[in-house]
């Protein structure tokens, strides 16, 4: 790698959990042109560097399914078109007002929507 | 964990999936009085295909000009080159006017023009058809009106993160599945009278695709394991004008063909020639018309050729189109491109084919129940209807009108079927129920999102647009060794929303699709629509068949059947082309 390129480096600290339980901060370095967008970089490290990160999406890119919400330098955004600064340290963060599941992943879906484990249970 | 700990739900009609076609089959089987649970493995509305739909919907109205089902259905089976089912394309095309009406007295907003629907003509079509509603928002708008729909309805049960992952099955008859709650990572069993599946296609194959993350073809492997037949598996839709370059974000990538109805464009190669005429079509000053089949096969022959743009796919072009006709035409979309540093009157933007659409699928009668007794098939999760290839417009009326058609028979079904017990059920699961809860394996050196990614460059590469038979056999065997390494174990820790456990179980899914792919196109030596072979090219009429593939006790079964006909054909009516054509 050379000096320009190392430069050029985007570091994404996130944010990692399961539910209530201790969080912790992992940093990822990715190449700039990785990640256009905070999704692709999400997406790029689950792919080339550690595939138990969490994150959830279902259009990829195109922000119809406004699933991938979450906080990017405390702010919330949609994932697919937040976009990431070259050299830049970035945090990354579920989104505070929302249980977290895992990692980036919030309980988001409507209640109703939600299938609740208390009931039902085969005995 | 063991399978005291799986939970239990029960009802008449459980729809798998829910995008456009499982939220239509959600609420015809409450309406016509079950008991209903749908899941989706996302968000109820959110995950699947239909609301990345960026413009067109087909059907035959006569709010633009005169029309009939009758020419939308002539037009259908001609794109089909001679593989539609004719009742599957007749239920599509005539259903669809009720369902594309239905969506409208709901509210959906279809763009008006002069008091009347404003409708488009779309390449493939004899006449402008296919009603929209803008700007680029036709997909989010249907899916959130039949979320109201079925939200307003009360009695449908709906659950998003419940991924299905297997259906159970005995002596050949559906009586349910086992999903995993991905919240979590609890299994549930699942007893219905009826099952639908409408979990979409199966884009998420090759590594460009205009698809959402879940159409990875779950319900294909689902219906493959249960026993039932596939149809129609070598054709693979590939969308000619993807999105290539520049980078774009948020921006879907199939999003150039409305710019395309509305104000044409110009498709040029890397020497900014124009060429489609080259290839026997007409030439880009006639209008947009090149069918998607033929565009594809035409941009990729100039990028072998040498003549491709330089990120290796063709030039479209809108630079002679003058500024306030875009803005008129696209007013807050053409912000957004600038926000990405496009200007469309400065220079042109590059596009290529990418995986769009599965004109295959599970192979269903007209009522939409499958070979297996029980399980029943809506929307792209179907296969037949489109033939070859599918015209512009047809998947959301297709989404809506089998959907419907699904929801009726498996509610029908539900009033007299058998339903097993709490006990049966779980002695069925059993099996699934233990491979969900195996243990975790400590040390894993594979990366299961990397092997996926492998996946669809093999796809992409081998069993894409342009295939041969060194190419496709290469292809079953690396298919061999992509199972090998992921192993059969499930990885990851099984809790909440474990990715590497979903992607295993995604991955297990995508590669039985793609063997299903790979081998019906290797068994068909001719080219057609969306399958072409370079080292068979041209149709050959004695290839003018469906294929049909089961998967039983571990051995592929492939067969060919007569193409459908109806027992009456459609009698289309003759044109009367000076009603329509000023206005076109």
């Amino acid at each position: 790698m050379n000096t320009q390129s190392k430069d050029q480096t985007i570091v994404l600290e996130v944010k990692r959990g399961v539910g209530e339980g201790p969080s912790a901060l992992q940093q990822y370095e990715l190449p700039a042109e990785a990640a256009a967008s905070l999704l692709d970089g999400l997406r790029w490290v689950r792919e080339h560097l550690d595939d138990t990160l969490a994150v959830r999406y279902s259009c990829i890119s195109a922000n119809a399914c406004k699933e991938c919400m979450m906080l990017l330098d405390g702010k919330v955004v949609y994932a697919c078109v937040a976009r990431m600064t070259p050299g830049a340290t970035h945090q990354v963060e579920p989104l505070a007002n929302k249980a977290r599941v895992r990692d980036l992943i919030s309980e988001i879906a409507p209640v109703k929507e939600r299938f609740e484990r208390k009931e039902g249970t085969h005995e | 964990m063991t399978a005291e700990h799986a939970l239990s739900r029960e009802t008449d009609v459980l729809v798998i999936g829910a995008g456009g076609a499982g939220m239509s089959a959600a609420l015809a089987a409450s309406q016509a009085g079950s008991r209903v649970i749908m899941t989706d493995r996302s968000l109820v509305g959110r995950g699947g295909a239909t609301i990345m739909a960026q413009m067109t919907v087909a059907v035959a109205l006569g709010e633009q000009t005169p029309d009939d089902w009758r020419h939308h259905y002539a037009d259908t089976l001609k794109a089909g080159r001679g593989l539609c089912s004719e009742p599957l394309a007749r239920l599509l095309c005539e259903n669809g006017v009720d369902a594309i009406r239905q969506l409208d007295s709901w509210g959906v907003g279809w763009a008006r023009a002069d008091d009347h629907l404003a409708q488009v003509h779309a390449p493939g079509h004899d006449r402008p058809r296919c009603v929209y509603v803008d700007y680029l928002n036709t997909g989010p708008a249907v899916a959130k009106t039949l979320r109201t729909q079925v939200a307003q309805n009360g009695e449908i049960e709906r659950y998003g993160d419940l991924l299905i992952v297997e259906l159970l099955v005995e002596q050949g008859r559906v009586y349910g599945a086992v999903a995993l709650h991905l919240t979590s990572g609890k299994p549930v069993v699942i007893r219905a009278k009826s099952v639908i599946i409408a979990t979409g296609g199966l884009t998420r194959l090759y590594r460009r695709n205009s698809a959402s993350l879940n159409m990875g073809g779950d319900g294909y492997a689902l219906a493959l394991r249960a026993g039932a037949r596939l149809i129609d598996m070598e054709f693979v839709q590939f969308f000619p004008i993807g999105h290539l370059a520049p980078r774009l974000v948020g921006f879907d990538p199939i999003m150039w063909d409305p710019f395309r109805y509305k104000l044409g464009g110009r498709l040029l190669n890397g020497n900014g020639e124009e060429f489609v005429e080259k290839y026997g079509h007409a030439g880009e000053a006639q209008g947009y018309t090149i069918t998607r089949d033929a565009a594809t096969y035409a941009i990729l022959k100039e990028v072998e050729a040498g003549r491709g743009s330089p990120a290796g796919g063709a030039y479209l072009s809108f630079q002679h189109v003058p500024e306030a006709t875009l803005r008129k035409a696209f007013g807050p979309i053409i912000d957004k491109l600038a926000a990405n540093g496009i200007d469309l009157t400065k220079a042109p933007i590059e596009v290529a084919p990418i995986a769009h659409y599965h004109m295959g699928g599970i192979r269903v009668e007209v009522d939409m129940s499958t070979d297996l007794p029980g399980l029943y098939a809506a929307g792209e999760a179907v296969g037949g209807a489109n033939g070859a290839n599918r015209l512009s417009g047809n998947a959301i009326t297709e989404a809506v009108a089998f959907g419907m058609q699904a929801g009726r028979s498996a509610a029908a079904r539900a009033v007299d079927a058998a339903q097993l017990d709490e006990d049966q059920a779980f002695a069925l699961a059993a099996p699934v129920l233990s491979r969900l809860a195996a243990a975790p394996q400590a040390d894993r050196s594979i990366n299961v999102a990397a092997l996926i990614t492998r996946l669809q460059a093999l796809m992409h590469d081998h069993v894409g647009p342009f295939r041969t038979e060194e190419g496709l056999q290469h292809a079953l065997s690396e298919l061999q060794a992509l199972k090998a390494e992921l192993g059969d174990a499930l990885p990851g820790d099984g809790g909440p929303q474990d990715p590497v456990r979903l992607d295993a179980l995604d991955l297990h899914n995508m590669l039985l699709v793609a063997e299903a792919v790979t081998r019906s196109a290797l068994s068909r030596r001719e080219s057609r629509g969306a399958h072409q072979r370079d080292d068979f090219p041209g149709m050959d009429d004695a290839w003018t068949l469906n294929q049909t593939l089961a998967f039983r006790n571990g051995q592929w079964r492939l067969e060919s059947q007569q193409v459908q006909h109806l027992e009456t054909p459609v009698d289309v009516p003759a044109t009367d082309s000076t009603a329509y054509q000023s206005q076109a």
